[in-house]
């Protein structure tokens, strides 16, 4: 079984953490409350689900500019994640990962699913643009 | 990437330590996303208020102000937080209310100029064609690159802040030829009459095809929009499909035809948009416990076109007594909508006016709701329908004319 995933761009330290792996995209502004960590949207598929130190797998990045001045405001607070494994992602997630010192990472192949799921601990290497499934 | 002298310097610390660490978190952007230099940009619009940048944010900021920070190309800001004529009456929380005055202190020491707007585009600044700029918000991003044919990406608070100081940003994404090309066709089959039915078209296209890159091509429609209208469709693109550009073929600038925004290519996918497509838009509401006590016209604020319209169909009528109706503007446009008698027919039919801020960045939402027991909000914005979701606000997309009615009614249809 295939245990890594290669991704295309990818920025910060080498980070380990719990997977948590989302069928839906994300925006720190629409999704999330900003003083737990928790994804409040209703409706959203991790609804109720928190994100802190978690490594965190989008598939999409939503909206939102604010989102530059949020991941500095949870990683502020300690409510952020490991990292982000984006599949496609904007320029917003990554200017603000970048400003907070988040890792991140967008484009992967293959898809994370069948390779991932939530609760797996992985490592996310974006200098050799990899993540390992560790167990 | 290939820097000039000039940015080499700064990175040695010539103009200062703030313009330096800019400039380095500026390539290490640019360095993720593969660009090969930075590009001078002539206008900068950056998000910055108490309740997107938190304490963090603030303390960033006044660590700036401390070292000198001085922004070297124009900068204006983006909707706040606060109004501070309305606050106490919004319960909003005072110690955050003297953060947020803190705030415009530290970004008026860098020169920013505090217009606080989202609607820059239609008030402010209107960038000609290939003009590079550094924009925040994402609707004034998508508004300069399609309407205007200007070169933006979407820049972050912390990223537009850093394109103030060093007067340049990473050139990739939409400052380059190759991701302004069209990605797929749709045609407009389409009545359209409401600015709330564009923004439909906005959700429907933007949520099918999530995606910063892809360039929605628009054709087909019978007649010419207006700027409130490709206002409206490009704040829901950008906001239901983060998207960054679109064409209007015929109407925005490089497109003058379908072939030419392809440029040899096919477009991935031809899709189409019907009124019945429209009626199903406003058909997918959950009317949740039927709360009809909260209007809101915000996101983005309102032109003052768009305040002449509220103020007719609001003449002469009053918001039911127990609900709540808000119209959010820039300082700009409410001092000439209250010279015109516009803000007076709103507020006498006892609708709320707040100035300089977007509805759903307000700091203290999320309690705001509680107190008042709200659950639903109404609005004729596609964009603010999408983005208040983590406020738990259960949220409902009617026109214009609906949305007063529903207003003065007190009634969910």
């Amino acid at each position: 079984m295939q245990r890594t995933i290669a991704v295309a761009r990818g920025f910060g330290p080498v980070v380990e953490g719990e997977a948590l792996v989302s069928e839906e995209g994300f925006s720190p502004r629409y999704d999330l409350d900003r003083w737990t960590g928790v994804i409040t949207k209703p409706g959203h598929k991790l609804e109720g689900v928190s994100i802190v130190d978690k490594v965190c797998f989008f598939p999409t990045a939503k909206g939102g500019i604010a989102a530059g001045w949020a991941f500095y405001d949870i990683k502020w607070k300690k409510i952020a994640p490991k990292a982000f494994v984006f599949g496609v992602t904007n320029p917003v997630m990554v200017q603000g990962a970048i400003f907070a010192g988040i890792p991140i990472t967008a484009g992967w192949s293959p898809h994370p699913r069948g390779v991932v799921k939530t609760g797996d601990w992985v490592r996310v290497d974006p200098g050799r643009n990899i993540i390992e499934v560790l167990r | 990437m290939e820097l000039s002298a000039e940015e080499r310097a700064i990175l040695a610390g010539s103009r200062g330590e703030p313009a330096r660490r800019a400039l380095e978190y500026q390539v290490e952007v640019g360095r993720f996303w593969g660009a090969k230099r930075l590009v001078p940009v002539t206008n900068v619009h950056m998000m910055g208020d108490i309740e997107v940048m938190g304490d963090a944010g603030l303390a960033y900021l006044q660590g700036e102000v401390k070292s000198a920070a001085r922004c070297v190309v124009s900068t204006t800001t983006n909707a706040r937080c606060v109004d501070f004529a309305h606050c106490d009456r919004l319960g909003q929380d005072p110690g955050e209310v003297a953060k947020e005055r803190e705030l415009i202190q530290c970004l008026r020491r860098m020169d920013v100029v505090t217009t606080d707007t989202c609607i820059n585009y239609q008030t402010v600044y209107q960038p000609h064609l290939g003009e590079h700029v550094a924009w925040g918000d994402t609707g004034t991003v998508i508004y300069a690159n399609s309407v205007f044919g200007a070169r933006s990406n979407f820049e972050s608070g912390p990223a537009a802040l850093a394109a103030a100081l060093t007067g340049r940003t990473p050139e990739y994404g939409f400052h380059l030829d190759e991701h302004r090309r069209g990605s797929f066709t749709v045609e407009l089959k389409v009545r359209l009459d409401d600015l709330a039915d564009w923004g439909a078209v906005g959700k429907l296209v933007g949520e099918a095809h999530q995606d910063y890159f892809a360039v929605p091509v628009f054709h087909g429609y019978h007649r010419t929009p207006t700027a409130d209208e490709l206002k409206h469709l490009g704040a829901a693109l950008a906001s239901y499909g983060s998207m960054g550009m679109f064409h209007f073929v015929g109407v925005t600038p490089e497109a003058p035809s379908v072939a030419a925004v392809f440029q040899g290519r096919e477009p991935a996918e031809r899709i189409a948009i019907s009124d019945r497509d429209i009626d199903r838009v406003y058909g997918s509401y959950n009317l949740g416990d039927g709360d009809a006590r909260l209007v809101v016209f915000s996101g983005p604020q309102q032109s003052l076109l768009e305040m002449k319209r509220l103020a007719a169909l609001f003449q002469g009528r009053k918001v039911k007594s127990g609900s709540s109706c808000f119209v959010t503007t820039n300082g700009a446009v409410l001092a000439q909508s209250r010279a015109l008698g516009y803000a007076s027919a709103l507020e006498d039919a006892g609708v709320t006016i707040l100035e300089g801020v977007c509805f759903y960045i307000l700091q203290n939402l999320s309690p705001m709701r509680q107190a008042n027991r709200w659950t639903n909000m109404v609005s004729s914005s596609a964009k603010i329908v999408n983005i208040i979701g983590a406020h738990r606000f259960n949220t409902i997309l009617r026109r214009t004319a609906d949305c007063v009615e529903i207003a003065c009614s007190g009634r969910l249809r």
